[in-house]
């Protein structure tokens, strides 16, 4: 079955008990119990709810996993797949992870005895000189956020099986849509689903796909005793999203892909970071595990005074945090998505002062094209 | 909402007048995740709805004045409050917790933050010189429940904010049995009250959601982080039905008791009940310290039946009263702690604290009293016919 058939037809597509179109949000915190010996399918909406169990089935089947769980953000799902550490364990993180993630590792987790070092993941080489006897994952996100570098998944993966380490890939600017890590050898996939999943900058959640059964049994068991699960309506309307991503992403990918090559020209334009670009570093490798580029670009206008002006004159763009919408989003990672990070770290990282970030969105790109042609002047 | 208005008028009024756009009584659900910057550098006071979200924020708003707290957030449920509240602390710290516990806080504490360096006493805090015997140098905090869950045990809450002073703890109230309409551990000197607001709160059993409120600048802005860090938020819809929830409260609470107290006095003189805990009984050892706390009882009563093979036939035979795990609802709910909610409690710690096999928590709805009464003796007989 092709993807987009895949999306309509998820298994959910129908209630089994009315034949309704769509799954009924079922508003129910708790379930009642025919018999104390033997308790039904639910029994407390933390741990299981109809409508919830719908959307977990579905991200499981769209990444080719077994398992799914649904959070009540993207960092809610990042912090809980990383609690299946302990004290004393070591975690591999690339060095350009999203703010957020760098923000709980940091000042969260490390108080608890989680460590990690941030290494280059594009190099394989500084994955592996940074193992060390206590290493129990590797955190990856390919392309990276928001400089759009890209990591040899097969290779990191390769590392990660000699040296038993747990393997988890944020697939947020990728989506199941072009990107399927656990058909790679991934073990966790989580997504921001607040971005292209949801698609409509209207709900905030977080989804994990996995197919070990160990694995998933430790994630559940999190999801359960920590308790940071989506709510009903939200899983709802996430459902709702997922249904057009295809149709989304691939006009957004399609209008991307001419953005970067308006801007690679543009003279006020210092650099353009997009994997759909061939003279892009990663271009080649992306292309070998994933089957699109995306709809987010990154371009340098070369300061931070520059940047200002231009999100002081685009009209179209949101000047907003967060990406994946119907409608275009234009960030400023510097004082945005990682605006938790030191300047110096954030400098040595890439994210330069200039640094812009766009998700390209669905309005017509012409329009877009003028709009940031003469935001650029 | 104005200190002056008493909890009542607080609770109806959750949420209106904040929208001064439309005038809506109702406040809007912002289904939104982010929000336009007017230009860089300059913000609405919203960036993201992780971080804060319009309708979120009323809701915060609302349970902070409530419990006279400094600030509210909101969690995707009970437990996500627990556990972001436990951010505060770090490896190597040690916290005195009541012995008789909610069983999803007890999973959290033994099989998950124990991985992550914390430790815990289990201790029961009616006795205070226990209490002040756990306190050890790396002690950071008292976390309990009064009246606990399941067995409603009673602890001097001032006495025990007090204890915490004097050592340097805060201390952390699980207040979703009573709710602020009925006791306000801030008042009493507590630093975090901690609501599983898909209880009472909500009222209705469609809403998962947790409450915490601080009091204290420091950890106001530690929460604060804390929230936007580990993202286990509220939605806005949920947000929303909870608020609706809340304006209900008082009077819930109140039909709520009334009817607990019933079914508890039937209770007590049914043969086949060995004992009955309920904090509204003057004979309950903690009567007197919990009406000079609180300002009611509540609705959660839980009995032992005198034997362990009843247990099944009476869930079997309730007609209207339905067994289910949670509590707090306008329906009545029976619970088996044993196999529900204190399932992930070791037998034999559960048996020591006195969560044996033949305890039954009920939580009382406000249906008419005497449909519940019925409801429980005709099951009850009919177990007793069965095992016959």
């Amino acid at each position: 079955m092709k993807f987009s058939t895949k999306l309509i037809h998820t298994g959910h597509d129908t209630d089994p008990y009315t034949g309704a179109a769509s799954i009924p949000i079922y508003h129910a915190s708790t379930y009642h119990q025919e018999d104390v010996d033997q308790i039904g399918p639910y029994e407390y909406a933390r741990s299981g709810n109809p409508t919830r169990k719908a959307l977990e089935e579905t991200i499981a089947y769209l990444e080719n996993g077994k398992y799914g769980y649904a959070f009540s953000s993207g960092m809610a799902a990042i912090s809980s797949v990383l609690l299946i550490f302990s004290q004393g364990d070591h975690l591999i993180v690339p060095e350009d992870v999203y703010g957020g993630t760098y923000r709980m590792l940091t000042s969260v987790l490390n108080r608890f005895g989680i460590e990690h070092t941030f290494v280059d993941t594009t190099d394989l080489d500084a994955i592996r000189k940074a193992v060390r006897p206590e290493t129990r994952g590797l955190y990856l996100e390919t392309p990276s956020n928001p400089t759009l570098e890209v990591t040899d998944l097969r290779g990191a993966v390769a590392i990660a099986k000699e040296h038993n380490l747990i393997t988890m890939i944020d697939n947020t600017f990728m989506t199941p849509y072009y990107q399927n890590p656990l058909d790679l050898g991934v073990d966790i996939v989580i997504h921001s689903a607040t971005k292209f999943l949801g698609g409509h900058s209207d709900v905030l959640a977080g989804l994990v796909a996995l197919s070990d059964e160990k694995l998933a049994a430790r994630v559940e068991l999190i999801q359960k005793a920590f308790g940071a699960v989506l709510g009903v309506q939200d899983c709802w309307i996430l459902l709702r999203g997922i249904k057009t991503l295809q149709a989304r992403m691939d006009r957004s990918t399609e209008s991307a892909q001419k953005i970067a090559e308006f801007l690679r020209n543009h003279p006020a334009v210092e650099n353009v970071f997009y994997t759909g670009l061939s003279d892009h570093p990663g271009h080649a490798l992306h292309e070998s595990q994933a089957s699109g580029h995306g709809a987010v670009l990154s371009f340098d206008v070369g300061s931070g005074e520059r940047a200002r002006e231009v999100l002081k004159k685009v009209k179209f763009p949101l000047v907003a945090v967060s990406l994946g919408g119907v409608e275009s989003i234009l960030s400023y990672p510097a004082l945005m998505s990682h605006k938790a990070m030191p300047r110096e770290v954030r400098l040595e990282r890439g994210i330069t002062d200039g640094l812009l970030r766009f998700s390209v969105g669905l309005e017509d790109v012409d329009d877009l094209i003028a709009d940031l042609d003469q935001a650029l002047l | 909402m104005e200190e002056k208005f008493r909890l009542e008028t607080k609770l109806a009024q959750t949420g209106t007048g904040k929208e001064a756009k439309t005038g809506a009584i109702n406040f809007p659900v912002y289904y939104s995740t982010a929000f336009r910057h007017p230009q860089l550098g300059e913000s609405t006071g919203y960036d993201y709805s992780r971080t804060s979200n319009p309708t979120r924020d009323v809701l915060e708003e609302a349970i902070a004045g409530l419990e006279n707290g400094d600030r509210g957030f909101a969690f995707s449920s009970g437990m996500a409050a627990i556990q972001t509240v436990m951010g505060l602390f770090e490896q190597g710290d040690h916290l005195v917790v009541s012995y008789d516990l909610y069983g999803g806080t007890y999973r959290l504490f033994e099989a998950w933050l124990s991985r992550l360096g914390l430790r815990f006493s289990y201790v029961d805090f009616r006795d205070l010189n226990a209490v002040e015997h756990a306190i050890e140098p790396a002690t950071r905090a008292f976390f309990v429940e009064s009246p606990t869950n399941p067995l409603l045990q009673v602890m001097d809450l001032s006495a025990v904010c007090h204890l915490a002073k004097e050592n340097q703890l805060i201390t952390i109230v699980d207040n979703t049995f009573m709710t602020p309409y009925y006791q306000r551990p801030i008042e009493l000197g507590a630093d975090v009250v901690i609501h599983s607001a898909t209880k009472y709160l909500g009222g209705h059993n469609d809403v998962l959601a947790g409450l915490v409120v601080t009091k204290g600048e420091e950890l106001t802005g530690r929460m604060a982080f804390l929230q936007n860090t580990a993202g286990a938020v509220l939605g806005p819809q949920d947000s929303w039905l909870l608020m609706r929830g809340m304006k209900t409260l008082a009077l819930r609470m109140e039909r709520h008791q009334q009817n607990a107290i019933r079914v508890a006095d039937f209770l007590k003189a049914h043969p086949m009940v060995e004992s009955v805990f309920y904090p509204g009984m003057e004979e309950h050892e903690g009567f007197y310290i919990h009406q000079r706390q609180a300002d009611g009882f509540g609705g959660m009563v839980s009995f032992r039946v005198k034997n362990a093979a009843w247990v099944a036939p009476i869930l079997r035979n309730l007609r209207l009263i339905s067994f289910a795990e949670s509590l707090g609802g306008v329906e009545s709910f029976i619970t088996y702690p044993a196999t529900q909610t204190h399932a992930d409690i070791p037998a034999d710690v559960r048996n020591r604290v006195g969560v044996c096999d033949r305890l039954l928590r009920l939580s009382a709805g406000i249906e008419h009293v005497e449909d519940l009464i019925e409801d429980l003796d005709r099951a009850f007989q009919r177990a007793m016919k069965e095992s016959d």
